[in-house]
């Protein structure tokens, strides 16, 4: 059996007197679209935080493609292969739209069928193209956030809450553009609230609740049980159905 | 430099790039409108030049601690004693190549100025990594403790310049052909001045050309927006900081040469004195944006001038009334920095 | 710095002996054996000076020290208390000093010309006070100590424009009230071998009113708006959370303090019988004050005395040990220089950045745990 690209053991994150993470244990297989879902709070930001070493996790162990990066800086976990795509976006407003993905490109220039092909997925950035980035509209400003991410081939994405207040018909494109990430072979973590988004999209879900992972298996058995769905996202359910 | 081509076919609903052009008049504005108070035409050009020279020196001094500031979070108290150890840095050179300054060539004594501020740039450069190791790394993130512990390392930089060179005044003098003025009809220039113009020009574009035109640009321009998202980008934003934190202090010792050069008294407390005028123009520019520094350097020193001009009592707190007329009109400066 | 090494605990046993010694002290105790002993030390011998030593040197010493007192005391509420850092301290220092000089000079060497002078300097302290905290104490912290720079820079070059009023450069001498002369006699014959002449008396005024001030800061670090004051420090917002008007606790901190150094101001030209931008307005005397509530420690309240009496001590004594290293190293290159007795502010410079990085509570903070461990 193959290792998983990713691997959680037993991760603790405190955040000055609070005790966030209380033991998250998972793993993500290579190639495949994990959801991670869960109330407000639950700790999924922290998790996908810690893994990018922008917080510390105070004990357990997160292995990476077959290394230990738990002690590693944000930059090398980064060079490794994983990008992160915030809840905030946090595009570079004064930079261009080029500019971003100038620098989000770290080995060198971009070649021309990946540019094509990320433009493919986000038409919208074409036009803007040598504009502020902060004259964007939400939405644009997350394709541009994820565009970055995908800049140059990584090995993991970590995408936190990509469809968080956008229009219907922008979640919709949102989740095309997934399924077309997900064709080309892409490994994803995406954390989400909205449940149709995730469960159009999810192989795997993993369900996180007070600092734990809750639940974990395939996505379409948790579509399947109505139950289970109602156990483990009662709140959420009702908000999106 | 990366080059990416793609054709920009521009439809209708192109949002339009926001320039921010209120500031930007308000230089040449401030300028005309002194003109009919101070009536006589070769006066206001006098007056002008002097400003904007005055301008550019405060300019170099200061754009470095901007740069600082809005990359780091850090503000260093200590900047002004990079601006005196520049000017006293020019020692080194003015002793053995004295010859050069008083040889009636202006290929010379260009030369020796070149080379002062080279050595200048050195000097405050290397000691500046020493500042940044030593002083301000270990109080990353805390304002309060910084500007305690950068006012003592200037405390410690200021004596240690004195026990080096001496605690008296020392003299300088202007390399020959760069004394006296240009004298074009009754238009008087000072020379220095004009040279001090074109020095402060050459450092304002090729810091604009490095922002915007390169990688290392682009990397302190978003690590300026979040440095977060920078290192989660997979670069190493430290290494960024020290070399920036080593730009800002050769950038304050080129203005200390400058500065030197027009005083012509090297004093250890030079920096300092002139910190005061530092902190208004990056107050008043927007703390860490190296336009708005740009920008305020001349408002401040134009409006210094022509106020010293018109009434010579008020000169000295015209700069504060500046500060307090821009701050009511927007409270994070002229050109206020996207932050985190 | 360590909120818990500043805050008493609340059921330290000191609390509980409320003897009189505790109440003028505000229940705020040394809290440690060896900084109850340098204290009273300080304190006796700037009680006893003009008994214990003659001539003026030393009574000019202690006299300097007690200013400084309540000098750094009142820039301790800003700094240490309340967490601003201020270069306009000086300011207030200044207008104390030219308060008394241009009340005496203009209106004559009387009593009334003191009260005068103190009252407008204090009511114009109060005005500058709350003016620059309501512009600039909602901006972050480096604003403000850019901002109260520049003002502080201005002020001083406005004090020696306004020659006509302030005397410019060369500052102003005056003519004090006569019982504090020194022509001036308490008794006709010695006390303990001692005339207790009008300089004596104004030394005695001195070193009261600086326990009196000393005494009334500690009560207000001490009470209910210290805590609060203490609180914003440490957590602005959730400061604001609890319902605190932040600013206007900060505006009211820096008022108290600014009239403090106002008095502290009053006190230098009283017994320099002179004020000028030297003495009271210089930057490098904004300086001297960081140096003092720094190295005697932050956020104490007794770091001031400390702070005060060693400065004082080593700006008069030290250079004399420096002058004697200087010359044992004479002939080793550079080395002579550096402890020249010029540089003794090289190594209080250096002294002070150690304190902010190794002991943040300065030497009281140092010796209180020393007691603890």
């Amino acid at each position: 059996m193959t290792e998983p690209l990713l691997q959680l053991t037993d991760v603790h994150t405190h955040i000055g007197p609070y005790h966030i993470l209380q033991g998250v244990t998972c793993d993500i297989p290579t190639g495949s679209l994990t959801m991670l879902l869960g109330r407000n709070g639950a700790g999924k930001t922290t998790t996908l935080r810690t893994i990018m070493g922008l917080w510390r996790a105070s004990s357990g162990k997160i292995r990476f493609d077959g290394r230990d990066i738990t002690t590693c800086s944000t930059p090398s976990i980064a060079q490794a292969g994983i990008a992160y795509v915030p809840e905030s976006m946090a595009i570079f407003t004064d930079l261009t739209v080029r500019e971003n993905i100038v620098l989000a490109a770290r080995s060198g220039p971009v070649d021309s069928a990946r540019l094509d092909w990320m433009l493919g997925l986000f038409p919208a950035l074409k036009r803007f193209w040598n504009l502020p980035a902060g004259n964007l509209s939400g939405g644009q400003k997350q394709m541009l956030a994820i565009a970055r991410a995908i800049a140059e081939p990584r090995r993991l994405l970590l995408v936190d809450e990509p469809t968080k207040g956008l229009a219907p018909v922008m979640v919709r494109s949102m989740i095309e553009a997934f399924r077309a990430l997900k064709a080309a072979g892409e490994t994803i973590l995406l954390v989400e609230q909205n449940f149709y988004a995730a469960s159009a999209l999810g192989d795997n879900v993993l369900v996180m609740d007070d600092g734990r992972i809750v639940h974990s298996g395939a996505m379409s058995d948790l579509v399947a049980d109505q139950v289970l769905q109602q156990r483990l996202l009662g709140l959420s359910l009702d908000a999106h159905q | 430099m990366t080059d990416i081509a793609v054709e920009t076919s521009a439809p209708a609903e192109l949002p339009r790039t926001k320039t921010d052009w209120v500031p930007l008049a308000l230089v040449p504005a401030l300028a005309l409108l002194a003109l009919p108070f101070i009536g006589s035409p070769s006066a206001w050009v006098t007056l002008t030049v002097a400003g904007l020279a005055m301008g550019m020196m405060i300019f170099l001094m200061a754009s470095g601690l901007t740069l600082v500031f809005g990359l780091m979070d850090i503000i260093n108290f200590g900047h002004g004693v990079f601006i005196s150890l520049g000017a006293y840095a020019t020692l080194i050179v003015l002793g053995p190549l004295a010859g050069w300054g008083e040889a009636d060539s202006i290929g010379l004594n260009l030369a020796l100025l070149g080379l002062c501020i080279v050595t200048a740039m050195a000097v405050t450069g290397v000691v500046g990594a020493v500042f940044e190791r030593v002083i301000v790394r270990p109080v990353y993130g805390s304002h309060l403790k910084q500007i305690l512990v950068t006012m003592g390392g200037l405390i410690v930089a200021e004596q240690a310049i004195h026990a080096i060179w001496g605690a008296s005044p020392i003299p300088i003098r202007l390399p020959e052909t760069l004394r006296g003025a240009f004298v074009i009809g009754d238009i008087v220039m000072e020379r220095y001045r004009v040279v001090a113009v074109g020095v402060g020009l050459v450092v304002f574009i090729g810091m604009q050309l490095l922002l915007n035109r390169t990688r290392i640009g682009l990397l302190i321009r978003a690590g300026v927006e979040n440095p977060e998202m920078v290192e989660a980008l997979g670069y190493r934003i430290r290494r960024l900081f020290v070399s920036v934190f080593v730009a800002g202090s050769a950038l304050a010792g080129l203005g200390g040469v400058m500065w030197a050069f027009y005083r012509q008294t090297l004093t250890a407390g030079m920096g300092m004195e002139v910190m005061v005028l530092v902190f208004i123009v990056i107050i008043v520019g927007g703390l860490g944006s190296v336009g708005g520094c740009f920008v305020g350097s001349i408002l401040v020193a134009l409006v210094a001038n022509y106020v010293g001009f018109l009434a010579p009592k008020l000169a000295l707190i015209s700069n504060i009334l500046v500060m307090a007329l821009v701050l009511t009109w927007r409270p994070q400066g002229l050109f206020p920095v996207a932050r985190r | 710095m360590t909120a818990t090494s500043v805050i008493p605990a609340p059921f330290d046993e000191s609390r509980s002996r409320a003897g009189f010694l505790s109440r003028a002290l505000s229940s705020d105790l040394p809290r440690s054996r060896a900084l109850s002993f340098i204290l009273i030390a300080i304190v006796l011998t700037l009680a006893l000076t003009p008994l214990l030593f003659s001539g003026s040197q030393p009574l000019s010493t202690a006299a300097k020290i007690c200013v400084f007192i309540v000098l750094v005391a009142s820039y301790d509420l800003l700094l240490g208390y309340s967490g601003i850092v201020s270069f306009a301290h000086t300011m207030f220092f200044g207008i104390g000093g030219y308060g008394i000089a241009i009340g005496l000079e203009k209106l004559g060497p009387d009593w009334s010309s003191v009260a005068i002078g103190l009252i407008a300097a204090l009511a114009l302290s109060a005005v500058l006070a709350i003016a620059i905290g309501l512009l600039s104490l909602r901006v972050r912290a480096i604003f403000f100590s850019m901002i109260t720079l520049a003002v502080a820079s201005a002020m001083a070059v406005l004090a020696s424009q306004m020659s006509g009023i302030t005397g410019g450069e060369d500052g102003l001498s005056f003519q004090l009230p006569y019982a504090l002369r020194p022509a001036f006699r308490v008794f006709s014959e010695p006390v303990f071998g001692v005339m207790i002449n009008g300089r004596i008396v104004a030394y005695y005024l001195v070193f009261f009113v600086t326990v009196g001030v000393f005494l009334l800061l500690l009560r207000i670090v001490n009470s209910p708006f210290g805590r609060v004051l203490q609180a914003i420090r440490e957590n602005e917002f959730r400061a604001e959370a609890l319902g605190y008007r932040v600013v206007a606790y900060r505006t009211a901190a820096s008022v108290i303090s600014a009239l403090a150094a106002t008095i502290a101001g009053g006190l230098l030209a009283l017994w320099l019988r002179y004020n000028g931008p030297d003495t009271t307005l210089s930057f490098a005397i904004m300086i001297d004050i960081l140096l003092m509530v720094v190295i005697g420690g932050m956020g104490t309240m007794y770091g001031a005395i400390i702070g005060a009496a060693l400065f004082v001590l080593a700006q008069s004594y030290l250079q004399v040990l420096m002058d004697a290293g200087s010359k044992a190293l004479a002939g080793i290159p550079l080395l002579p220089n550096l402890v020249h007795p010029d540089r003794w502010l090289l190594w209080l410079g250096a002294l002070f950045v150690i304190s902010v990085y190794a002991f943040p509570g300065g030497i009281v903070g140092r010796l209180r745990q020393g007691k603890q461990s």
